[in-house]
This record gives structure tokens, C-alpha cells and sequence, in this order.
């Protein structure tokens, strides 16, 4: 009973799949934008990969100078303290006196209305704007988006925010005038719809490293990046660590599991 | 059950004597996983996989509870919770990490444990019902495991709760309220994301017992072998303990290798960037794609682009697709070969490892947009499984003339060996 039902109900599936092959076209509809969109560039880290990986200290120093004098107008990094910067090799003073150079939101005690105070280790770096739509207000209805998990939030990673960075250009001129920046939009075949509200951010010199590294477009664009791999996962490294332990421990393990399951089974054929 | 030949559990301590008369729950073990079960000496690494599926159980399920004390099931929260696990929690990011490719690697096992099942014929009688609990267990597994991805209340969690219930309202009449019935709303909300943690912690228990009767339903019978012959005598078995168990541990060794390499080496390998970006019901992703583990279900969803007969095409993909593991139930009953092992079936095979290449070629489409050439592939693809379990599977067991088979497990072992030795001879 079960292998003629099968063969009705299998029968049933097949006809429709053969119905679905006839009437759906072979060819896709042609993509335009999609010839015009280039892949990430790659970029080379201190902390990539499982050999050896680090934290280069002086780049996220530098990157973190870029998100603060630039990026920080308008995008917020939601999920990362002050305290969390220890990793760049300040101290505790260093971070203090960081901390206490952002005004954090704060209730003032004596009248309980909204007010500010000087940032503490303890704090998150504060967000640009108090909301959703004053953000949306301040940017041509585009809303700038947090930085914390940027690197792990998009296909590409840090290679796609390296080239977004640094892909600002005019637009081809063979782009069909469909795909040509609108009002308020710049031009950047890195973006999915290769047109974004962000206007390019870095310009030469925008800042000025304490290190002496020369500030161009470029080495700005590796340091806030390198900078945001850390936001992303701060524990990266130390992931990394760990997993070398973990894996030659288990490593031990399972060769002298090995070896007792051969010496178990020695006088057995099987 | 066992065979007479078991090796009886002897208690010789007062105190293991006293339990036994009390709660003998170790002459349970010792008769289920120890010295007291015996099994098919010819065992080969396919059958490491039961016992790494109870690994990656409890695995889950540690790695889980721990997640729970840390994590807040509420959709204002949910999304940081999960970050401050991964930042600020002692060790967060580990156990965060394990539990992610935790059920990757569970799903990777049980499918070898299918693929085992399938290649030997483990579901052939006597152990139907071993096979019926398998695929309840990894029903249930498929619900844990999406209930779980939509608790980050990320991007693709979202959608894809979105998506998944979206199945539901394809029934005609009382689809839409059965699917608001689930949500608990009109569109995933808080009301979704609380039923799902209650229903993802309530879950792994559920699958904890259907294991037990799984195993119980096994014990029964004893262990299928790579020759399928059944046990005739004591030379065809060894105890499970010490055999099974150093065998086993080694096992678990490999297991837990890869597992970790996964884990800190590259833990969202399997992942989507999108559920990154914290859950936004006004945005919907370029590109909504479940788990890996779901996508050749995934695949013959999207197969079914025409509307047939009184039913559309949406109807008709999520039928197939629930369909397509509701046949795993009659199996059984397809395959009418009394042959269990492959090793002797020369045309079921061939059709055998056609399916392999099937599933994966539906894996890969279910990964891809609505695009041609994925979606005729995947057309394709979703044809040759359901006319392999449904229409050749039948037949072949019919018209196959099976390859000569020895007469008992002990006899494959020692005709294995003796080409081993002449070979070895040979070479030497």
C-alpha cells in the first residue's frame, strides 16, 4: 500500500517540478548595476589569520584618533567602553583622562532633568545623535550606521569597509543615467547599489598622527578599519590564543585515545 | 534484549550490590553501554556517529544552559545581550562560539548518521522503529535549531522567522491566523522571540528522551554492521565496553578536534553577516538564506515556481518541502529489499550515491538567488530526490540481483583478513 501511494504522491511532486522547468525562462533579467560593481580590495592586518596574529597597538591608536575626529560625527560605537581601549596599551590615567575628554548623558541630581558629566572608564563612547530620527534628520533621511560590529556585519568584512573607504569616485562615463548619483548620493562601486548618502569622509591630513605616520586617504582608511576589526570582536585575538591551547591539548588526547583503542583491539580481527 | 551470550552485570562491592537492589541504574549502564551489550565486532568508523551525535547533544545543551544565564530573551535586548556575552561575560565569547558551531557540528554529524543509515540500510527491519525515532529526533533538531538562530534578533533571525512561519500561512483558510497564532503577533515581535527561547530550552530535552527510546528501540534488536547479516554467534560480537567505548573515544577525539578548529579558528565560517545588524522589521535583507544545514529542504521550496492543479506554487513548495522528510518515515516500507548493506546491492548504489550528489547539488542552489541556471538545478535536483525515494527505490528493490553475501559477520571478518594478508604478502 505504502509503495503505490508513494509512486501517486511522487508522481504528483515530479509533474509539477517538469511543469516548473517548462514555464519558468532560462534567462535572468539583465543586472546593469551588477558590471558596474567591483569586489572588495583585500587588506592586510596585524591581526588576521592564525599565525601569530596581534594587535599592531600604534594602528589602533591612530585608528581610533580617525573615528573620533572623523567618523564620530555621525556614526556611534554602541558597543565599546572606554575601558575596553586598555587593549591599545594605555594606562589606567591614559583612559581616564580619554573618558573624561567625551560628555556622556547623565540626570542632574538635584533637578532630575537631563544633563551631561564628564565620561568615566565605565562609559560607552556616547552616540552622535539621541535618536533614530534625529539622526535620519541630520543626514538627508539616511541613517548613519553603528560602527561596533561593522566589519563582521557586512560580506567582505574589513576588506569591503577598507575599499568603501577608499572607493569615492566619479562615476564611469558609460553609467547609464539610472544608476547616476541622485541629490545627496556620491558614487562608489563598492556600495551594493552603488550609490551612497555617506559623502566621502577622509580627505589628506583630516588628522594628524601623534606618531608621525603621514595621514593619507589610505593609511586612514587601514588604521579606522584595523581599528574596527577590534571593535567587532576585541577578544579576537586572545580567541586565537586559547584555540592553540585547546586544540594541542585535545591534539594529546586524541593520539593516546588512539593509542589505547589500537592496544584495546590488538588480539581482535574486525 | 540481549544476546545470551551478554555478559551478566555481577555486582561484587556491598554498596554496588545494596544500589542494584534499590535503583539498579548501573546494571542499566553496564547492560546498555558497557561490558553487557554485545556488538558486531566488524564495526567500521560510520558507526562512531550516534555516540558523537550524544556528544554534540550535551555539548548543546551545557554550552546552552550557561548561554541562558547571561542572555535576556526580550527583542529591546536581545541583540546586546548577546554581545555583552561575547564581550564583557567571563569566557562569554567561548561558550557563544560553541554553541553557534556547536549545532553545526551536530547537524553535520546526524547527517553522516543519515548517510550511514541510508548506505547500510539500518532502517530495514528489525529496526524500524529505530529509524522512525531518528528522523522524529532530527525533526525536532531542525525546530530546535531555527527557534535558536531567531534568538540573536539579528537581521537574518528575523527574516527568516519572518520566511519560516510564512510557510504556514500558504494553507488555505486558516493559514494566516494559524501563522499569527505562532508569532504571537502579526510579524515577529517580543511575544515570537520569548515563545522561541521558552520552546528552544524546552526542546533539547524532548530530543534527550526520544534519544533514550531510540536507543532503547536499538538495544532490542542489537547494532546493525557493514555486512547487514544479523549476529549469529559470540565470535560475531565483542563487548561494548572496552571495545566500543576506546573506540568511541577516539571518536570523540576527531570530533571535538574540528569542533574547536571551528570554533577559534573561524567561528562564523557558517554564518551571515546580516545577523550582525540587529533585527529592523522596516529593512529587509538583499538576501534571506537559512542555516546551512537547512538549505537543500531550502532548495526544493524555491524549486516549485507553477501553480498545478488547485494548488500554488508557494502551497506546493512547502508540501514538498515538508514532504520530502515526512518520506524518511516510509522508508522503511519503500525499500523492499531484505538486503540491508549496500557493499552487496550494485544497482541501489549507483542511485545511492546519485541522492548524495543530489542533496548537495540542492545545498549549493539553496545558497544561491532566484537565478538561472539554481533555479533549474534546483528543479532538477528536487525531482531526482523525490522520484528516488518514491519511485526507483521501490523498483530497484524489485529487479536487483544481489552480489553474493558470506554467510556470517565473523566470515566477512576473517575472508577481509585473509586478502589483507595475501596482498601484504604479495607486495612484500
Amino acid at each position: 500500500m505504502v509503495r503505490p501511494l508513494g509512486f501517486l504522491v511522487g508522481l504528483g511532486f515530479i509533474t509539477a517540478l517538469v511543469l516548473a522547468i517548462l514555464t519558468t525562462p532560462l534567462s535572468n533579467e539583465e543586472n546593469v548595476a551588477h558590471s558596474f560593481h567591483k569586489h572588495p580590495r583585500h587588506l592586510k592586518l596585524a591581526s588576521d589569520g592564525i599565525v601569530l596574529p596581534h594587535w599592531d597597538k600604534a594602528q589602533l591608536q591612530r585608528g581610533m584618533q580617525v573615528y573620533k575626529e572623523v567618523c564620530s560625527a555621525c556614526h556611534s560605537l554602541h558597543h565599546v567602553a572606554f575601558r575596553d581601549i586598555a587593549d591599545f596599551g594605555y594606562t589606567d590615567g591614559q583612559i581616564k583622562t580619554f573618558a573624561k575628554g567625551f560628555q556622556v548623558p547623565s540626570i542632574n541630581p538635584d533637578t532630575g532633568e537631563p544633563a551631561t558629566r564628564d565620561g568615566l572608564p565605565s562609559d560607552y563612547f556616547p552616540s552622535p545623535y539621541a535618536n533614530e530620527t534625529a539622526a535620519r534628520a541630520a543626514n538627508n533621511n539616511a541613517l548613519p550606521p553603528d560602527l561596533s560590529l561593522i566589519t563582521k556585519a557586512r560580506e567582505g568584512g574589513k576588506d569591503y569597509v577598507y575599499s568603501l573607504l577608499t572607493g569615492f569616485q566619479n562615476p564611469p562615463k558609460n553609467l547609464p543615467a539610472e544608476l547616476q548619483p541622485g541629490t545627496g548620493l556620491h558614487y562608489n562601486p563598492y556600495f551594493a547599489n552603488l550609490n551612497l548618502a555617506m559623502a566621502p569622509p577622509l580627505a589628506p591630513n583630516q588628522v594628524t598622527y601623534a606618531d608621525g605616520t603621514k595621514a593619507t586617504v589610505d593609511q586612514m582608511a587601514k588604521d579606522v578599519t584595523a581599528f574596527l576589526v577590534w571593535t567587532a570582536e576585541p577578544k579576537l585575538i586572545k580567541r586565537i590564543q586559547v584555540g592553540y591551547a585547546v586544540f594541542f591539548f585535545l591534539l594529546i588526547f586524541t593520539v593516546l585515545t588512539y593509542l589505547s583503542y589500537r592496544n584495546i583491539w590488538a588480539d581482535k580481527k574486525h | 534484549m540481549s544476546f545470551p551470550w551478554a555478559k551478566p552485570y555481577e555486582p561484587t562491592h556491598p554498596l554496588m550490590k545494596w544500589m542494584d537492589e534499590k535503583l539498579p541504574i548501573p546494571r542499566l549502564v553496564y547492560n546498555a553501554t558497557g561490558p553487557g551489550y554485545p556488538v558486531p565486532r566488524n564495526l567500521n568508523y560510520f558507526w562512531n556517529f550516534g555516540v558523537l551525535a550524544g556528544a554534540a547533544l550535551m555539548i548543546q545543551i551545557i554550552t546552552g544552559i550557561v548561554l541562558a544565564m547571561h542572555y535576556a530573551a526580550n527583542a529591546g535586548v536581545a541583540f546586546n545581550s548577546v554581545e555583552h556575552i561575547m564581550r564583557d561575560v567571563n569566557a562569554g565569547w567561548f561558550i557563544r562560539y560553541a554553541h553557534m558551531n556547536g549545532a553545526s557540528m551536530f547537524f553535520i554529524v546526524v547527517y553522516l548518521h543519515i548517510f550511514r543509515g541510508l548506505y547500510y540500510g539500518s532502517y530495514k527491519a528489525p529496526r524500524e522503529m529505530v529509524w522512525l525515532l531518528g528522523v522524529v529526533i532530527f525533526l525536532l533538531m531542525m525546530a530546535t535549531a531555527f527557534m535558536g538562530y531567531v534568538l540573536p534578533w539579528g537581521q537574518m533571525s528575523f527574516w527568516g522567522a519572518q520566511v519560516i512561519t510564512g510557510f504556514f500561512s500558504a494553507i488555505p483558510l486558516v493559514g494566516e491566523p494559524v501563522r499569527e497564532w505562532l508569532l504571537g503577533g502579526f510579524v515577529p515581535d517580543n511575544a515570537t522571540l520569548n515563545r522561541f527561547f521558552s520552546l528552544h530550552y524546552l526542546l533539547p530535552f524532548v530530543i534527550l528522551g526520544v534519544i533514550i527510546l531510540h536507543i532503547w528501540a536499538l538495544h532490542i534488536p542489537g547494532s546493525s554492521n557493514p555486512t547487514g547479516i544479523e549476529v549469529k554467534d559470540e565470535q560475531d560480537t565483542v563487548p561494548f565496553h572496552p571495545y566500543y567505548t576506546a573506540k568511541d573515544g577516539f571518536g570523540v577525539g576527531v570530533f571535538l578536534l574540528i569542533f574547536v578548529a571551528l570554533t577559534f579558528f573561524s567561528p562564523n565560517a557558517l554564518g551571515h553577516a546580516d545577523n550582525y545588524i540587529p533585527a529592523n522589521s522596516l529593512s529587509t535583507p538583499a538576501h534571506i538564506v537559512p542555516e546551512w544545514y537547512f538549505l537543500p529542504f531550502y532548495a526544493i521550496l524555491k524549486a516549485f515556481t507553477f501553480n498545478f492543479l488547485w494548488i500554488d506554487a508557494k502551497l506546493w513548495g512547502v508540501i514538498a518541502m515538508f514532504g520530502s522528510i515526512a518520506l524518511l518515515f516510509f522508508l522503511p516500507w519503500l525499500d523492499s529489499s531484505p538486503i540491508k548493506s549496500s557493499n552487496y546491492r550494485p544497482l541501489y548504489r549507483i542511485f545511492f550515491w546519485i541522492l548524495v550528489v543530489d542533496v548537495l547539488l540542492l545545498g549549493w542552489c539553496g545558497m544561491q538567488p532566484a537565478e538561472q541556471p539554481w533555479v533549474i538545478l534546483s528543479q532538477i535536483g528536487a525531482i531526482y530526490y523525490f522520484a528516488h525515494f518514491l519511485v526507483i527505490l521501490p523498483i530497484v528493490s524489485r529487479i536487483e540481483r544481489p552480489l553474493p553475501m558470506p554467510n556470517s559477520i565473523t566470515e566477512a571478518v576473517l575472508a577481509k583478513h585473509a586478502t589483507d594478508t595475501s596482498s601484504a604478502s604479495a607486495t612484500a
